[in-house]
């Protein structure tokens, strides 16, 4: 068995520990009309925190063997980057989960860890090499601390979570409701996005597809998808000299499924397609939900954090950030202007990426101020702490894949 | 100047909400609350008190921290708008024209508003610019208009508090102690020393304090924010900051742009890549080769003292380095960094002069594209003129042949061909790619293209940042703050035992309640005393009660 498989089979076991914890932190929770409810819970409590902790174990397992084998941090691309992202909100968690001895946290907390580190799974796990403006030391430097930051960070819109699951008056229509809601609904995105990619490979479809990009050059682009968009002026092609790298359109009759809309050049069809897919095997998933549960997701979850302390939970979500906030600006910032400094010449270039950091810290700053001289507390609080992820979000999804700079990574 | 008179008889500057000695609430507003708002201690703050002149308007409106608020989201928001489509700086074209058209082709009508509106360089643009100088005056003015009166009260207080401070704070307890009465203030001494508070006494009274410290948190950490800004101005100073890029040919010795009196000679450029099978998703992206390694290799030299600017005869060396993406030559206070590079660039042309009928050859010239000679002599009546040397032809306008840069991308010649047979001159157009064009009619000679030689050219760039350690003591001191700020608190325990024995007691923390409380909880135990109450999270239970049941 080499290093490299050694290192998938540790993520893997990393993955099941992580579900089999929810469960467990579900038992935590939810006898609370039994007699002997508080010494189970605990019992329960105590099982999950230590399959957590195995599972972390397991994870920073795969962390190290993969940086063994590929010789550099593994956060040089979308799967190393987002896979230590979610490692680093289960270790917050764990840290969070000792300081306060919430099981609540675990409920909210291991479901999003589960989410990132499955999203990351759907992105090429090879090993690439490092182009040269990623050789430096600083890779592991700059990147370990900025996702230790955000995860830290991340930890308050758990809190945050947890705190609007309680005290958002589900049975009466409000704002407040619709929001909460889209919120879940928006990690049951996530899981269809990784449904619709895990059914689309289990089918092993493929389609190549000639286009032409926004400087007028052709290029060739294979989806693994039905394309419901095509890239501007598509025409389906086949691969017949794969050393030359020749590719001849494909006759009528034997053509694919063909594109529903074509899209102009600054639009990349592909990535659309495959957003439009997750929606799609999202909401399905949603409505299935809601009609096996006859209820929204939030009604749902909302029985499983009634008996949290209130104050407790807006005190963790302020700490979180307190904690999280020089930890990302260190990462974040700091070292990634040192790093500019010695790579790029100037330390400071108004990269998109660099721009979304800057972004992030400004709102997080904003959030401490407001908390401190404004009193934003409780509610307010906590949808700041939600905002402030979708933000982190953003900056990993959205900057990376969609936004064009420096720090893309396809 | 008008003074508030405490009951105590403790004389505090107008605007005091709680008396500086004993506590008491001095306004109605503070007397009606339930807890009182402790966040700078009831002080009397510049901006709140003073508000007649210009000035004070001024002072208060950027003390304000709703508008510090206020001016760090419109900072993020104007960033994030940034982001939409590439800054200018990423688009590689030169001309305002040539990018006003790129943003048009290739974003459309959005693209072309987006531009026109300035939006394409924004970070660079007045408004942009003035919004984060409005926040570094918000930073400074604010931390002065808190910073120096609390630390003021922090440094003087009093051990005694007045009933209706106490009362009024988040923690309270009061009753008397279920053991040990007598002892209950050394009791609770001994356990907050050994909890790291220090501990005052003053009669029946006790005051625990514990990272007072933290409080200076946030104003450290606006000091480095200050110093970070100012070092960023300051690169507008001349000599502060160079930043300039240079080509540099293989073989080539130029005088370093910026770096005066220095000279620079490119020894080699190398680009390697990765030999491995393209897999995975290098494969279906179609990239077949990954760059492993940009260098230039290169020798420094210095001028002699004295000698004349440009004088290149007489240099010394200073030393040899290889240049790679992440390892810059560092010289004094010089970095020059490789940035960029271009293949085979064409560097000498061979030509032959041929007799067209016979294609016997008179002789060959070899043209240097960066240095061309205006003519190339073969023997005594041989000889070929330059006419017009177009290093990067890029077609005709008004019937005169043009050059889109200075740089031999498309060289294009016109040459006048002397011979024997044809002394006064033949005319012929050269360029690549194109048969010769003979404007002057039918000539006898041609000029035969018979080989091209080509080197590389290495992108540099030559940076001074003398504002570089500036900027790190700034961010050291924005860290320094942070943390001191975020990762302590300010725990404060006063306790009064009255005559009969019961005992009073307060606590406030600027943050972590959970902490304080659980050093309460140890003090409760040891010193035998009543359960304490959080007044804010018995309110909010008492609302989330009736709350259920509305529903």
């Amino acid at each position: 068995m080499s290093l490299l498989q050694l290192s998938g089979y540790l993520l893997f076991t990393a993955f099941v520990c992580y579900l089999i914890a929810l469960v467990l932190f579900g038992g935590a929770i939810k006898p609370a009309k039994v007699t002997n409810a508080p010494a189970s819970a605990e019992k329960w409590g105590k099982l999950a925190i230590t399959v957590t902790i195995i599972g972390f174990i397991a994870n920073i397992g795969y962390f190290i063997t993969r940086w063994i084998h590929t010789g550099h941090a593994p956060v040089s691309n979308m799967f190393e980057f987002t896979t230590a992202f979610g490692m680093f909100i289960i270790g917050a968690f764990i840290v969070s989960y000792f300081m306060y001895r919430v099981p609540a946290l675990g409920i909210v907390a291991l479901p999003i860890a589960i989410l990132i580190i499955g999203y990351a799974a759907m992105f090429p796990r090879e090993i690439s090499p490092l182009v040269p403006s990623l050789k430096s030391h600083w890779l592991a430097i700059h990147v370990i601390t900025a996702a230790m930051g955000q995860a830290v960070l991340a930890i308050s819109a758990v809190a945050g979570l947890i705190y609007l699951l309680k005290h958002v008056n589900l049975k009466k229509d409000s704002m407040e409701r619709f929001f909460l809601e889209a919120v879940m609904f928006s990690l049951v995105l996530v899981v269809g996005f990784i449904v619709s990619s895990i059914t689309f490979n289990a089918m092993g479809y493929s389609a190549t597809y000639q286009y032409t990009n926004k400087e007028g050059k052709t290029g060739v682009i294979e989806y693994h998808n039905p394309a419901l968009f095509g890239m501007n002026e598509y025409v389906e092609v086949k691969l017949v000299d794969a050393e030359k790298k020749k590719y001849e359109p494909v006759v009528e009759a034997e053509q694919s499924f063909q594109p529903l809309a074509e899209m102009p050049p600054i639009v990349n069809a592909k990535k659309l397609t495959t957003v439009v897919y997750s929606i799609l095997f999202g909401t399905v998933i949603y409505l299935l939900i809601r009609l096996i549960g006859r209820r929204s997701i939030s009604a749902i979850a909302q029985p499983f954090v009634q008996r949290v302390n209130s104050s407790l939970a807006d005190e963790i979500g302020y700490r979180a950030v307190l904690i999280g906030f020089p930890i990302f600006t260190l990462g974040a910032l700091i070292f990634a202007m040192i790093w500019a400094h010695e790579a790029w010449s100037r330390f400071w270039g108004w990269d998109p990426k660099e721009v979304w950091a800057l972004i992030t810290w400004l709102f997080y700053a904003a959030f401490l101020h407001l908390r401190l001289s404004k009193g934003w507390e409780g509610k307010k609080s906590a949808w700041l702490a939600l905002i402030g992820f979708a933000i982190i979000v953003f900056n990993l999804v959205v900057v990376n894949l969609i936004i064009a700079g420096l720090h893309s990574y396809a | 100047m008008e003074k508030i008179i405490c009951t105590c008889k403790h004389v505090n500057p107008v605007g005091t909400k709680l008396c500086e000695k004993c506590g008491r609430p001095l306004t109605t507003e503070e007397q009606e609350k339930s807890v009182v708002d402790m966040r700078y201690d009831g002080i009397a703050i510049r901006s709140k008190t003073h508000n007649k002149s210009i000035v004070d308007k001024i002072w208060n409106f950027f003390s304000s921290v709703k508008v510090g608020i206020a001016l760090i989201i419109i900072t993020l928001i104007a960033a994030s708008i940034g982001t939409i489509f590439p800054q200018e700086f990423y688009v590689n074209v030169a001309t305002e024209a040539e990018k006003a058209a790129y943003y048009k082709d290739i974003y459309g009508t959005i693209g072309s508003l987006y531009y026109n509106l300035g939006l394409s360089d924004l970070y660079s643009s007045w408004w942009f610019q003035i919004i984060v100088g409005m926040l570094g005056v918000s930073i400074i003015v604010a931390s002065i208009d808190r910073g120096i009166p609390l630390h003021r009260s922090l440094k003087n207080q009093r051990v005694k508090r007045h009933a209706s401070f106490m009362k009024r704070q988040r923690v309270i307890t009061e009753g008397q102690p279920s053991e040990q009465a007598d002892k209950t203030l050394d009791l609770i001494e001994q356990q907050m020393k050994q909890l790291k508070y220090k501990v005052r006494r003053e009669d029946n009274a006790l005051f625990a304090e514990k990272g007072r410290f933290a409080r200076y948190g946030p104003y450290i950490n606006h000091l480095g924010l200050i110093i970070f800004l100012g070092a960023v101005m300051l690169r507008l100073v001349p000599g502060f900051y160079v930043d300039e890029s240079m080509w540099l040919r293989e073989g080539e010795t130029r005088a370093i742009d910026g770096m005066d009196g220095y000279f620079l000679h490119n020894d080699k450029f190398i680009l390697e890549t990765y030999d491995n099978d393209p897999q995975g998703e290098q494969l279906r992206q179609g990239v077949n080769v990954v760059a492993k390694n940009y260098q230039t290799n290169v020798t420094l030299y210095k001028q002699k003292e004295g000698a004349i600017a440009g004088q290149t005869s007489d240099l010394e060396e200073v030393k040899s380095y290889e240049i790679r993406v992440n390892h810059p030559l560092k010289h004094e206070d010089y970095s020059i960094f490789q940035m960029d590079y271009r293949l085979n660039e064409l560097k000498v042309m061979h030509f032959d002069l041929q007799n067209k009928a016979s294609e016997k050859s008179l002789g060959a010239i070899s043209i240097d594209l960066t240095d061309p000679e205006k003519e190339y002599i073969i023997d005594d009546q041989t000889k070929v003129e330059l006419a017009l040397y177009l290093p990067d032809f890029s077609g005709f306008k008004d019937g005169v042949p043009q050059t889109a840069s200075p740089f031999p991308n498309n060289p294009a010649f016109i040459f006048r061909m002397f011979t024997p047979e044809t002394p006064e001159g033949e005319t012929s157009f050269v360029s690549i790619g194109q048969p010769a064009m003979e404007p002057l009619g039918n000539n006898q000679y041609k000029m035969k293209f018979a080989s091209v030689e080509t080197r590389n050219m290495s992108g540099l760039t030559i940076r001074k940042d003398k504002t570089i350690p500036i900027l790190f003591v700034g961010g050291i001191i924005f860290m320094l703050g942070v943390v001191i700020g975020s990762y302590w608190n300010h725990r404060r325990l006063w306790v009064e035992q009255l005559e009969d024995g019961t005992i009073r007691l307060a606590a406030h923390t600027n943050k972590n309640w959970f902490g304080m409380k659980k050093d309460l909880n140890a003090l409760t135990t040891h010193a035998h005393l009543p359960q304490y109450v959080d007044q804010v999270e018995e309110e909010q239970e008492q609302k989330e009660k009736e709350g259920d049941n509305t529903l």
